[in-house]
């Protein structure tokens, strides 16, 4: 995610709650906070929706933010953990839908039955789980990346990624599948 | 669980679920769904604003006799 930092002036006026500095930085900051979100959720309508939550907890907390620190670094954080709520939301009320955004990659060695087992299995990741799965094995970002939009260490998403992985592989041997 | 079967996990689940292909803007622009939901719930006043405004008041109640000056001062 390119760093779009904002001059100074804007940012110190978010601060002091100024609604065009909040604009400002909404109309510099929404692609990147969506394009965020879009790749941990895999839902476009359901990235829109929290992309305009990112931004009201933002607006919420602007009193909070240091204007000498960077406002992408602080929105990510704030947009993956209204990502990761909704990720708890969606699990809890609903399975989600299987009907993925994005078109398996052709491979003829994996059978389509075995892409839905392991799209369904992935679906039952918890949360936390699937979020530093989905980051690093999925959309290739690194640890570090990974940890800043978390709030943890590297080691601690390193030791996701490993459960992870583990569930994934427990759970297709429990359906007779061995990865 | 060896490296083998790590480097298994990962390829299947990246042909399962490929990256998201982002063009990095959403579809639609979001500033009038920002613009309603600023309108829906005012912001919330922070906690010490009402601590502080608790202090001030507990102290016009502890010292009476302040509120002149107060006064004097608004």
């Amino acid at each position: 995610m390119p760093v779009l930092e904002q001059p100074p002036e804007v940012l110190r006026q978010f601060c002091h709650g100024n609604l065009d500095a909040f604009e400002a930085l909404f109309r510099s900051h929404q692609g990147e906070v969506y394009g965020w979100i879009v790749r941990i959720v895999r839902d476009s309508s359901a990235a829109e929706d929290l992309t305009v939550e990112t931004f009201w907890r933002i607006h919420r907390a602007h009193a909070r933010f240091d204007p000498t620190h960077s406002f992408g670094a602080w929105a990510r954080r704030i947009a993956t953990n209204a990502a990761l709520d909704h990720l708890k939301t969606a699990r809890r009320e609903t399975d989600l839908p299987d009907d993925l955004p994005s078109h398996p990659l052709p491979d003829p060695s994996i059978s389509e039955e075995l892409r839905q087992k392991m799209a369904g299995a992935f679906r039952r990741l918890p949360p936390q789980l699937r979020i530093a799965a989905t980051l690093a094995l999925i959309e290739e970002k690194s640890y570090q990346e990974i940890a800043d939009a978390l709030g943890v260490s590297t080691g601690a998403v390193k030791v996701r990624v490993f459960r992870a992985r583990r569930f994934l592989r427990k759970e297709l041997k429990r359906q007779g599948i061995e990865p | 669980m060896n490296e083998h079967d790590q480097k298994r996990i990962d390829r299947l689940l990246k042909t399962t679920l490929p990256p998201m292909a982002v063009a990095g803007e959403p579809r639609r622009d979001l500033w009038p769904a920002m613009l309603k939901r600023l309108d829906a719930q005012p912001a919330a006043v922070p906690w010490f604003d009402w601590a502080l405004l608790a202090a001030a008041a507990a102290c016009l109640a502890i010292f009476p006799g302040a509120i002149p000056v107060l006064l004097y001062h608004l």
